[in-house]
């Protein structure tokens, strides 16, 4: 034991130390952080602008048809099919009559395909259109109208979850975030810290040293060595990356006017409801804004979540890496091998991965509860669950055989792959495959 | 004396082959031993059983007078195995002090010792240089100190002077003598002959997963000798056949002659006298460990078990 500490620490402080770590640790967040910007940037400023020319026989439609950053709207004389583009239009819009309420359709040509998004508001626009006509014909004022569509936006959905007597409020909006961004996060981790045991391995096999080592460790001890000491440098990174983000967020908070921080401690203390007449209506739109983030980030069991996602990442990895320490060790100078060798671990990967994403917009299918039983997807599409709340979305005997079949996984996968390992990480100049080590599992070597 | 390690009908045996097949003997403390074998013999899968790393299948292992226990012993033991090999991107002080931890040795301890060998071998520089630095001579140098550092009583050397120069590699030797001096057993492998009859006191050859040969070298080459004698003379062009000895090979003022069963060496010389052959030398001609090696050695097919699997 003691010596597989030593190990531990030799693999821990190498890379710890290692320039490159330092660098991935401080740059990851900033560019998380820039891709997120970088493409709200984009569909902000990167969204084509359609100039669409109407033809409408009716008369009613041209005051209900308002301009958007996006579209705007005219209704020129004069203007057909064959000569829009020339007078300057992306698409013409062709209203027919509308008569007794029969069915008609409306004909949108453009010089380029629209987008579905665009299609839409389109679609809208001209239905809430037809739907006032029709109120007006019935008898209501265009002034009546206006003053209820402004009136009417005040309401808004509030999910809650059922915990025996009490409920709290729930978000499906963040756990999907939530859940996806855990998920991934765990997948790709578990690309690059598997890789990474793997090349260690691959690494003492081929410089020979392995075998010094071993003469006076076991071979299990070297591999557990390894695969703890690299799970250590996951959670250091993840750790301070965390860290970096509570660190970013307070300096951010600290650089809002002192107006606008008082109001949100305002905000906090009252629940949302500022005191006295209005209500919310006396703080400033950027501290409600800033409110209801943190009041929605507040909704999410934090402790649940971070305890699960931590078990998550280490019993996944120890589960992957073994397996990865496993082929690393079979492996001889050529990295083709390897290639080959870690499909059959790389596909169950990918496979996850795509099984969360469907798990992130449904918790609670079949294939959902199954693929978070299997140790294989476990981490993955169990964290994906357990954002939607734990026992509303997942019970806790679920969690808890989940977490219990993992366990036993690892155990197992640990192994498997020692009895791999101690053969292969000796044996030079012969091409292995897994039909090899499966042998070497089931007959005695040693 | 208690021999220090003794095998007893040691067997290992793979799926395809007899690596290591019934092979004991004993191996004196203080001494410097010999394995010898041709490629493929199985010195390395009897060294990795000695070493712990393997289990035999069959028989027995007694270091120091108890049976081999591969978890408490490994301290006791140092090897330096054929293949070797370090970590290149460490810094050689750091991974001298790793290793010798992993051997048991507390940081104090194997931050004294490094220093002591290194300023030994001249090494003192090397501390804050990396692995991949280093020549090929440079880091089995440093092999050498890892292997010793942590004072094991039997120290294991697979082709200890593979890549070494003349001047690096007579370094090593006597401190392989001196080792011994103080009571540290040696066991040396290796398949180049004249090393062996230089160092070792004590040989065994193995081939085919079997021991073929097991002696001192003097008693070895004493049993293998085959009364050829030398004679150094003049007029050595006169010296012919006789009942007494048979000329074996002639060279300019020399011949090597064959005594004939039943006679002594004085005859010989009586004979030559009676010749008038002008003796200048006349001693007898020993076999070289080479020879004895290929005469037991070919003809069994080892060459070809070396390409199987192991």
């Amino acid at each position: 034991m003691n010596k597989t500490w030593l190990i531990i620490q030799r693999e821990y402080s190498t890379r710890v130390k290692n320039k490159r770590f330092i660098i991935v640790t401080f740059l990851m967040p900033l560019l998380i952080v820039g891709l997120i910007a970088g493409s709200a940037y984009l569909s902000i400023s990167g969204t084509e602008h359609r100039e669409i020319a109407v033809v409408d026989p009716n008369g009613f439609i041209q005051s209900s048809l308002k301009n958007t950053s996006q579209i705007s709207f005219s209704f020129p004389k004069d203007v057909d099919t064959v000569n829009y583009i020339k007078k300057g239009f992306t698409d013409i819009l062709i209203l027919p009559k509308f008569e007794d309420k029969k069915k008609a359709d409306y004909i949108l040509r453009s010089k380029k395909s629209m987008g579905l998004t665009l299609q839409q508001t389109i679609t809208t626009k001209i239905n809430s259109a037809i739907e006032d006509q029709m109120l007006q014909e019935a008898g209501i004022q265009q002034s009546v109208l206006d003053s209820i569509h402004s009136a009417s936006q005040f309401a808004e959905l509030k999910a809650y979850e059922d915990k025996g007597g009490s409920s709290k409020e729930s978000n499906a909006g963040l756990a999907m975030g939530i859940g996806y961004a855990s998920g991934l996060l765990i997948y790709i981790t578990m690309f690059i810290y598997g890789a990474m045991v793997m090349r260690g391995v691959m690494e003492e096999k081929t410089n020979r040293i392995a075998e010094v080592i071993i003469s006076s460790v076991k071979p299990f001890e070297l591999m557990m060595g390894k695969i703890i000491g690299i799970g250590a440098v996951g959670l250091t990174q993840f750790l301070m990356w965390i860290t970096l983000i509570i660190t970013l967020t307070s300096v951010a908070m600290g650089l809002l006017p002192a107006d606008v921080q008082h109001q949100v401690a305002a905000l906090q203390q009252s629940n949302g409801q500022m005191a006295g007449a209005g209500g919310m209506a006396q703080a400033s739109e950027a501290a409600t804004k800033i409110y209801q983030m943190q009041h929605t980030i507040q909704t999410a069991n934090w402790p649940l979540i971070i305890s699960c996602f931590v078990f998550y990442f280490m019993g996944g990895f120890l589960f992957y890496s073994a397996l990865f320490a496993a082929v690393g060790s079979v492996v001889n100078e050529d990295p083709q091998d390897a290639q080959s060798l870690m499909f059959p671990i790389t596909m169950p990967l990918i496979f996850s991965y795509l099984i969360t994403n469907m798990v992130t917009q449904n918790p609670n299918t079949p294939i959902a509860f199954w693929a978070s039983m299997i140790p294989f997807s476990s981490p993955m599409v169990m964290m994906a669950r357990v954002a939607y709340g734990v026992p509303s979305a997942v019970s806790y005997w679920e969690l808890g055989l989940s977490m219990a079949i993992l366990i036993a996984g690892f155990l197992f996968t640990t192994w498997l792959s020692g009895k791999i390992y101690r053969t292969g990480i000796l044996l030079y100049g012969k091409k292995v495959t897994w039909k090899v080590m499966l042998k070497w599992v089931t007959t005695k070597q040693f | 004396m208690d021999p220090l390690l003794s095998l007893k009908h040691l067997q290992k045996f793979y799926a395809t082959q007899k690596a290591v097949d019934d092979i004991s003997f004993d191996i004196q403390q203080g001494s410097i031993f010999g394995l010898l074998g041709p490629n493929g013999a199985g010195k390395t899968t009897l060294l990795r059983m000695i070493t712990g790393i393997f289990y035999p299948d069959a028989g027995e292992i007694i270091l120091d007078g108890k049976a081999f226990n591969p978890i408490e012993d490994i301290s006791k033991i140092g090897y330096m195995p054929e293949e070797r090999g370090m970590y290149k991107k460490m810094k050689i002080g750091e991974q001298a002090l790793y290793l010798a931890q992993l051997k048991g040795l507390s940081k104090g301890e194997a931050t004294e010792r490094i220093k002591y060998w290194f300023k030994k071998l001249e090494m003192e520089s090397w501390w804050n240089k990396k692995v991949e630095d280093l020549s090929k001579g440079m880091s089995q140098k440093l092999q050498f100190v890892i292997t010793v550092l942590h004072e094991p009583k039997l120290i294991i050397l697979d082709e200890p002077f593979s890549g070494l120069d003349p001047l690096n590699a007579n370094l090593i030797k006597d401190e392989i003598y001196g080792l011994a001096k103080k009571g540290a057993t040696i066991i040396f492998s290796t398949h180049r002959m004249e090393q062996v009859e230089e160092i070792c006191d004590h040989i065994v050859l193995v081939n085919l997963g079997k021991k073929i040969l097991d002696g001192t070298v003097k008693d070895i080459k004493q049993q293998y000798k085959e009364n050829i004698f030398s004679v150094q003379a003049s007029n050595c062009e006169n010296i012919g056949d006789n009942e007494i000895f048979n000329i074996v090979r002639k060279e300019e003022e020399k011949v090597l002659v064959k005594i004939n069963p039943g006679f002594s060496t004085n005859q010989v010389l009586s004979q030559l006298i009676k010749d008038n052959i002008n003796i200048v030398a006349y001693n007898e001609q020993l076999p070289s460990l080479n020879d004895i090696f290929i005469q037991l050695v070919e003809g069994t097919h080892a060459s070809t078990r070396a390409f199987q699997n192991q």
